[in-house]
């Protein structure tokens, strides 16, 4: 551990409690949550201070996570006097959990400073009410991560569903938002049962649920497999992997902004969370062809999200599409390691695990910071439709100007630090020609050419989100009256888009915090000598790169170019109309609009959609242009799957007939066969 | 760091900003000559530029803030890309910052802004032409990293001037891969910098433009920086192909000294001089395709990439 040195013995010392301070950490969230029941309706109290003190709680979660992670301790441990007679809770804190803890509180301080300008009363649920499930919801995500049996995982995995199935359905009055709140909990429920089930394969008939046992119990190939498959079944339920990503769609949207940030930057990180901690730490050998499934389904997850994100026209829906295709992008990082660690490559799993790691953390820094933005530009203007928006930089200028960051940032460019870990995951995939096994090493480094694709479809949707919603001119004449955002939710969205240049900037201080956790999972840790300013992860001869020099230069060369300019030549402008080609009349309604943006997309991935479409004869009167695009993943899969269920519920109903007499003999009926099993 | 280190790495970005426009000029020339019509002087585009940095910015009026930076990040990113490239000498110190993916995201981050830029008036031609120039720069990446991807397992390295020195290390001998990646190259860099079959840069024809299309509110020294980027971006382009697939003449390290450094800067210009001839008769030669065309033409470029890359794989393995 290089930070170790310098850490100072003091800290030393504190970081031997650090789990327990976590605790009361978590404890405080709920306390703060319960506080808010005592006046459910003072908005002012309840926003002006339980959800600043909140962001303060996060902020120390990220403090003491960052110290779980740098620190080199051995994995701390401590038993909760709570859970039944015979299963306590165990909490245990390592530089997984560390790292996870780290990425919760430094998004959730954000979004929590957010959420305190945000929150109006009178939409839906009661403001103490939101604020009670807005906090448990917080509690529960950093108790998954620090949860050590099966038992204290699903209580707290169950909890962080229910908190935020409440908070999904807060305006309730709306039926589309119940039906996606239904949608959710099914789907939450789902993942939860396969989760369920592989922690019954993990214990291996010895009947001991702590994690502990787990790691010591030693499975067949087969049943290894099997609590593999249903974790991912399980996990890739609540991260959105294709084709378990319908509910994420409905319910990010669905949310109020600062909840919609909360569940895409963070709620889908506790899965990839359960994801490592089961592959990589539960089970004692992982499989090639694991990581050629998981591989697989996160490129193509990859791809549909940027796909389907690329023709929306309502812009969290376009968010929550571009949420699977960045978790589709984790979930590739994760299935290289787990097939270079299959192969004997531990350096090349490291390096892919890292991509993975870090793209987790980015993606909860940005795409919080973009669902946030969307929050203020609702309340500005009322409007979720791109097709009603438009020209908002000059009415917003700071959400403007920090949405940008957050635009460039997912996009993948440099010098931010979308780009960091798109960079090391192709570099990753560099190296998979020397997988040993023929045919695979040759189709495999195609994944890169998706991952290209996905990163250059990525940044054509966020050029549609920013140009549709922040620029052009006004397409609604009400627009004209929409304000900037107020001071809370300028530092919440300051406080993300600072992470965004952080880390894009520094690259080597998150390389070093993932460095950690490969370090634990898989006893090796890419190249970390490197400066500060410096990232070269395997040596400085196959790759190096650097964000900061990197940002100097443009600010440098942009700089003398302005300079130079204004002396060589001059400063003088004047306004005029715009110009097109000369075109007198210029309408709001001649841009293109959301849908005409996504033409490209539609045209060029038909295959993909089911379309709707209805187009004006030139000879109409009145035109009239409409399409609906849709999942053919509701046709083929899900229509199919609810009628089946629907046919055995009636055939289920016919033994409920409804007379007293039969329900009798069911009884007499059964207890004859009871009878026949004690003879 | 050295002083003659520092020369080098100022003396290629300024050799690359004062000659990217006179290669442009003679591609314009050669076309001319191609076409049979009077030829513009090669020092066209430079009084083209003079031309406009005289003259008085007229601004749209709704313009914000985000469109009057992006000429200057135009510029700026394609003059950090020329120093990253090595056109003339691989000791270059910045190289270390960036390697070629990153000059993929470098030529993005430039496109994304241009994108923006052209929707932040909100005219119909400057939304149509962000659109689809978004749309081949997706079609275009993948298809460039599988060409890069080729140079990258053969040498080993991600950074082109380790690229160019495992290449000229032995001499005159090309891996039969890179032919394929050549070709993928050579489709891939006329798609990107917005010339025929894709794009025409002659044209004001409205309904076919690109880049045209999102530069056409600009005026002044605005438009002369972003032409001067395009200029940039086009010999950058042409650069790293040189260093791809023709390395030889560049100075590699240990062996940069004055005279081989003025060598290498004659080899450059034998080579811009031979290649754009080349790009004006393929410009030439062909016709534009149809804007839904264009995905054929780059799906073409990715598969001859990838087929170099496996000829690599089943060669080398």
């Amino acid at each position: 551990m290089s930070l170790a040195g310098e850490t100072s013995r003091y800290m030393v010392a504190f970081a031997k409690h650090d789990l327990s301070f976590l605790l009361m950490l978590i404890c405080g969230w709920v306390i703060l949550g319960i506080v808010g029941l005592v006046r459910p309706h003072r908005m002012g109290w309840i926003a002006r201070i339980l959800f600043p003190v909140g962001a303060l709680i996060a902020l120390g979660i990220a403090v003491l996570g960052a110290i779980a992670l740098l620190s080199g301790h051995a994995p701390q441990i401590f038993l909760l006097p709570l859970g039944l007679p015979n299963l306590p809770f165990h909490a245990r804190l390592d530089t997984l959990s560390g790292f996870f803890l780290l990425l919760l509180g430094m998004a959730g301080a954000g979004i929590s400073t957010f959420a305190a300008g945000y929150f109006r009363s009178g939409e839906g649920t009661a403001p103490g009410l939101l604020c009670l499930q807005y906090h448990v919801f917080l509690a529960s995500m950093a108790l998954v991560i620090l949860a050590d049996d099966a038992y204290f995982f699903m209580v707290a995995w169950e909890t962080m569903a229910l908190s935020s199935y409440f908070l999904v359905t807060a305006q309730h009055r709306i039926p589309e938002i119940r039906r996606a709140g239904f949608l959710y909990l099914l789907m939450a429920h789902i993942g939860a049962l396969c989760i369920l089930l592989c922690f019954g394969v993990l214990q291996g008939g010895r009947w001991l649920f702590t994690f502990d046992a787990m790691r010591g119990a030693s499975l067949t190939s087969f049943w290894a497999s099997a609590a593999f498959l249903l974790a991912l079944i399980g996990f890739g339920a609540k991260a959105g992997l294709v084709p378990l990503h319908v509910w994420l769609p409905e319910a990010h949207p669905a949310a109020p902004s600062p909840v919609s940030a909360l569940m895409s930057g963070l709620m889908l990180k506790t899965a990839v969370y359960g994801m490592l901690r089961i592959t990589f730490d539960l089970l004692h050998i992982r499989y090639w062809w694991w990581g050629v499934l998981v591989l697989g389904v996160g490129l193509f997850s990859a791809l549909f999200g940027a796909i389907f994100a690329a023709v929306q026209t309502d812009m969290k829906r376009l968010l929550a599409y571009s949420s699977i295709e960045n978790i589709g992008l984790i979930f590739t990082g994760i299935g290289l390691a787990i097939l270079f660690e299959a192969c004997h490559l531990p350096l090349f799993a490291a390096l892919a695990l890292a991509a993975a790691l870090i793209h987790s953390l980015n993606h909860s820094l940005f795409k919080s910071l973009l669902f946030l933005a969307t929050g203020s530009v609702l309340h500005a203007t009322n409007q979720r439709s791109l097709g009603k928006l438009g020209g908002l930089i000059r009415r917003m200028p700071w959400v403007a100007a920090l949405a940008l960051i957050g635009t460039l940032a997912i996009a993948g460019l440099p010098p931010l630090n979308g780009f960091v870990s798109e960079w090391l995951l192709l570099q990753s995939f560099l190296f998979t020609p020397q997988i040993p096994h023929a045919f695979l090493n040759m189709l495999i480094p195609l994944g890169a050419a998706v991952l290209a694709l996905t990163a250059a479809l990525a940044a054509y949707v966020m050029v549609k989100f920013y140009g549709v919603i922040f620029l052009g001119q006004h397409r609604e004449p009400s627009l004209v009256h929409a304000h900037d955002a107020d001071w809370l939710e300028r530092i919440g969205l300051a406080w993300l888009a600072l992470g965004c240049v952080a880390i894009g900037v520094l690259p080597q201080l998150a390389l070093r915090a993932a460095g950690a956790v490969t370090e634990t999972l898989l006893g090796q840790a890419v190249n970390l000598t490197s400066p500060f300013w410096l990232i070269a992860p395997i040596t400085s001869r196959q790759a190096s790169y650097s964000g900061l020099i990197l940002l100097a230069g443009i600010i440098g060369v942009v700089g003398i170019t302005f300079v130079g300019v204004r002396i060589l030549a001059h400063g003088r402008m004047r306004r005029t109309v715009p110009w097109d080609c000369g075109y007198p009349w210029q309408t709001s309604r001649m841009q293109d609009t959301a849908e005409g943006f996504g033409q490209p997309i539609r045209h060029i991935f038909d295959p993909f959609f089911d379309m709707e479409r209805e187009l004006p004869f030139p000879t109409d009167v009145a035109p009239h242009y409409r399409i609906h695009i849709e999942d053919r993943m509701w046709k083929t899969l899900y229509l199919p799957i609810a009628r089946g269920v629907q046919r055995l519920a009636d055939w289920i109903g016919l033994l409920q007939g409804g007379r007293l007499s039969t329900y009798l003999l069911y009884s007499f009926l059964t207890l004859i066969v009871l009878l026949g099993f004690v003879l | 760091m050295t002083a003659l280190t520092m020369v080098r790495q100022f003396g290629e970005v300024l050799l690359a900003i004062a000659i990217a426009p006179l290669f442009s000029g003679w591609i314009a020339q050669c076309r001319a000559w191609l076409q049979s019509r009077a030829a513009p002087p090669l020092t066209q585009p430079y009084r083209m530029l003079r031309k406009l940095f005289q003259k008085d910015v007229a601004l749209a009026t709704n313009a914000s803030a985000l469109f009057r930076m992006t000429p200057y990040i135009l510029f700026g990113t394609m003059v950090l890309a020329a120093a990253i490239i090595p056109s003339i000498a691989t000791d270059l110190p910045f190289a270390r910052v960036a390697d070629a993916i990153a000059l993929i995201g470098l030529f993005a981050t430039a496109r994304v802004f241009l994108s923006l830029a052209a929707m932040d008036i909100g005219t119909a031609f400057g939304s149509m032409g962000a659109r689809r120039d978004m749309m081949i720069g997706f079609l275009a990446e993948p298809a460039l990293l599988m060409v890069l991807f080729n140079a990258f397992l053969l040498s080993g390295s991600t950074a082109l001037p380790n690229v160019v020195e495992a290449s000229t290390a032995h001499p005159f001998l090309m891996d039969p891969s890179l032919l394929f990646a050549a070709v993928a190259f050579l489709m891939v860099l006329l798609a990107e910098n917005a010339r025929i079959p894709i794009d025409n840069p002659a044209t004001h024809l409205e309904l076919t433009m690109i880049h045209e299309a999102m530069a056409l509110e600009y005026s002044a020294r605005h438009l002369a920086l972003v032409e001067w980027a395009s200029d940039l971006k086009l010999f950058n382009y042409a650069c790293i192909g040189f260093a791809l697939f023709l390395p030889w003449g560049i100075a590699t390290h240990g062996a940069d000294g004055a005279l081989a450094l003025g060598l290498a800067v004659a080899v450059l210009l034998a080579k811009l001089t031979v290649a754009g001839a080349a790009l004006a008769l393929i410009e030439s030669l062909s016709a534009k395709l149809r804007i839904f065309r264009a995905p054929e033409y780059l799906a073409m470029a990715f598969l001859l990439a990838v087929l170099g890359l496996l000829v690599h794989l089943l060669l080398g393995a």
